[in-house]
């Protein structure tokens, strides 16, 4: 637009690192003509912590808890893509029963990101009681996260073999009660929003891809199957055991926010069915790979020979050497397919293991999607992609 | 006579004070109670001691003001919103002739307020010489305007009703049955128009954390942003007095019961208003926030004909029926 010899430019506006509704820290260049948002730049790397580099100075089993550490809110989900990537390099056969527990928890982990991502959206649509009610759930979850492994959030339990621990006595129990609410309590946030008019109005058809675009873009996860594209990484290249579970993929038509929306509630309904038929068909059993020099021994046969106590003293402290050459492995995790690229040079450390986080490539989508939308809208859809900073700067 | 007026006066302000106190703990309990979690419940035994905690808090506090900002007007700006508020509680009626003044236009008189009210606004974000707090005043006054203006028609329709008269003979005129009732649709609209003249949620945005983080008061510290949103609580206090007066009937008995006559008038309308407040707490925890635009939208395309739509029925109907008071 001119005006004689001037030219009018967009007022820009700095959405900043520090605001109550960027999740975590994340900066955002708001060019705005008037209330239309016509250019949104993320700048990120507000919480670049050098993962990457710093797992090339660990070993495996050290370098897994920088796994949790990403995004923090679907923890073991992360933790997986790192096992099951030095997994398949070690051609190592992991044992039943912790196919079950690494799926059990992994679906928890589902229930417990969509039900953080769905209600801090909903905050920042103006409703705050699905937040509260949904950390509510949160907290049954992560005291089976304490229960299992020791630690709230991040858990270290997923570990490259198998898992760490053998579930305590009752947790079965427990998850199966706490699980027979949960349906209740889904449908109650559903009541609060998905029929709501002013919910629909601020959702419907705003954010919208068309699944040309999110397959351009690279999205995955929910993003990609609310416009239509039925890829999900649990059918297309099953792993563990979820031939065997079989849930529903959820997939959209429209694309826009309240697609999304309604994916991830009817995927946390998906994941409280698995979590339900996990436990029954859970087989008793070893819960490491019987692989004595990857998995360290159990504290009662370490005290007893020998061999035994090598056994364990080796992997905590120089720990398994990995063949030589590359994989990328790539799990379904709650926002999306974190895939891990795992290069190793033979040695006990990896040489370079660079992480495919979902939240990259949803950012980057994010200034196409809020073109002519409000900045009001802007919040909601970087609540809508469930970018996390942990992931995205790593 | 010298004093019974101010006696009078503070026994009208004094009450509202400590009910404007106490409406901000109400409603962070309600909400908490609403969100599975309790209040604050630690100062007094259930809270109760929170609001005086908070004001002492807010009195000692250093009020900041920004070096560009207007002074004078900066500081009057919030004293300006709450005596307004106060102001216009003066033709509310208690009971029987419980009311400070009742001149024949104190409906007229509350409205005029209800609009002088805007200023405030303005003056307080214009003065805070801030982007942002000017951005959230003007919307926040370009959004009062057109539910103003719902108010009025529908202020109109029940007038029509019940004949001009002075706001004492308006509450007498519901004792057969309360206007509430046959105007039902009318009450409904009046508490959604209220709801978005006071900013208060779901029409909210210019005062919501994401965009403009509190709005026009972003530059108050202490007494300053205290005495505006004392003055937003006090006039949701405030406007719930004549929609009360007016819809389910202030004062007068329920239903002639012999058990509600040992009530005291006052009582019984106190119960009555302090029922909205509740509705306003629980409607703000329970809906999202309608965007900007769509929040004039429905001001403008919805809510103004519909009030308009709902004058010329009742008047219709009373003038062919030949009701008319």
């Amino acid at each position: 637009m001119t005006t004689r010899n001037e030219q009018i430019k967009n007022f820009t506006s700095n959405f900043g690192p520090q605001h109550p509704a960027a999740h975590g820290v994340s900066r955002l260049v708001l060019e705005m003509n008037g209330e239309v948002v016509e250019r949104a730049e993320p700048h990120i790397g507000s919480l670049h912590r050098g993962t990457e580099k710093l797992i090339e100075y660990k070993t495996y089993l050290q370098a897994l808890p920088y796994s949790d550490r990403l995004d923090y809110v679907s923890t073991m989900a992360q933790e997986h893509a790192h096992s099951s990537a030095v997994e398949r390099l070690l051609n190592c056969e992991v044992p039943l029963r912790a196919q079950y527990i690494r799926v059990l928890f992994r679906e928890i982990t589902r229930i417990s990101n969509h039900s953080l991502a769905l209600t801090t959206h909903a905050m920042d649509v103006g409703a705050s009681t699905p937040f509260l009610w949904a950390f509510e759930e949160r907290e049954k979850l992560l005291e089976f996260y304490e229960r299992v492994s020791g630690a709230r959030m991040h858990a270290s339990f997923i570990r490259p073999g198998g898992v760490a621990q053998d579930l305590p006595l009752g947790l079965c129990r427990d998850i199966d009660s706490s699980t027979q609410q949960f349906s209740s309590r889904i449908d109650e946030l559903e009541e609060m929003s998905t029929g709501n008019r002013i919910w629909k109005q601020r959702l419907v058809d705003i954010g919208t891809v068309t699944a040309q675009q999110a397959k351009d873009w690279g999205f995955s996860g929910v993003m990609l199957r609310g416009p239509g594209v039925c890829w999900d990484s649990r059918r297309a290249a099953p792993y563990d055991v979820h031939d065997q579970l079989d849930p529903d993929v959820p997939v959209g038509t429209r694309g826009d926010r309240y697609d999304r929306y309604c994916i991830r509630i009817e995927e946390m309904r998906q994941s409280v069915r698995i979590i339900v038929q996990c436990p029954n068909k859970m087989p008793s059993g070893m819960i490491k790979a019987d692989d004595r020099k990857l998995c360290p021994p159990s504290r009662g046969r370490m005290k007893l020979s020998m061999e035994s106590s090598i056994h364990h003293f080796e992997p905590y402290t120089e720990g398994f050497s990995v063949p030589a050459p590359s994989t990328y492995t790539a799990v379904e995790a709650p926002k999306g397919e974190f895939g891990v690229f795992l290069v190793s040079n033979g040695s006990n450390r990896p040489y370079r293991r660079k992480i495919r986080a979902p939240g990259s490539a949803h950012s980057q989508g994010l200034d196409s999607m809020s073109k002519h939308h409000m900045p009001a809208d802007v919040v909601t859809i970087i609540g809508t992609q469930d970018i996390v900073s942990g992931e995205v700067d790593r | 006579m010298y004093i019974a007026v101010p006696a009078e006066i503070l026994g009208i302000i004094l009450p509202l004070l400590l009910g404007v106190a106490f409406l901000v703990l109400a409603e962070r309990k309600v909400m908490a109670f609403v969100q599975r979690r309790k209040g604050p419940d630690v100062v007094g035994s259930f809270g109760l001691l929170q609001p005086l905690a908070d004001g002492l808090k807010l009195i000692l506090k250093e009020p900041i003001s920004p070096s560009s900002a207007n002074f004078s007007l900066f500081r009057m700006a919030p004293v300006a919103t709450f005596m307004l508020s106060l102001v216009a509680r003066a033709v509310v009626p208690f009971d029987y002739g419980m009311v400070l003044s009742d001149p024949n236009i104190g409906l007229l008189y509350l409205f005029a307020i209800s609009s002088l009210g805007v200023y405030g606004i303005i003056i307080a974000g214009r003065s805070s010489n801030s982007k942002y707090a000017f951005l959230g005043a003007l919307r926040s006054a370009a959004q009062m305007v057109p539910y103003e203006v719902s108010i009025g028609l529908i202020l109109i329709t029940v007038l029509i009703c019940v004949g001009p008269r002075n706001s004492s003979e308006i509450v007498m005129a519901q004792k057969q049955i309360w206007s509430g009732i046959p105007l039902f649709p009318v009450l409904v609209m009046f508490f959604i128009s209220r709801l978005a003249e006071t900013n208060r949620a779901p029409f909210d945005l210019p005062e919501a954390e994401a965009e403009s983080v509190a709005g026009y008061n972003v530059e108050y510290s202490s007494m300053g942003s205290a005495l505006s949103f004392l003055g937003e609580y006090a006039n949701m206090i405030l406007m719930r007095c004549p929609c009360t007066s007016l819809s389910p009937g202030g004062w007068p008995p329920f239903l002639d019961l012999p058990i509600s006559k040992k009530i005291p008038g006052s009582i019984r309308f106190s119960i009555k208003v302090i029922l909205f407040p509740f509705l306003y707490i629980w409607v703000r925890a329970a809906f999202p926030r309608y965007r900007y635009d769509q929040l004039m939208g429905l001001g403008r395309k919805v809510f103004l004909p519909l009030s308009l739509a709902r004058v010329v029925p009742v008047s219709g109907v009373l003038v062919t029926f030949q009701w008319l008071p």
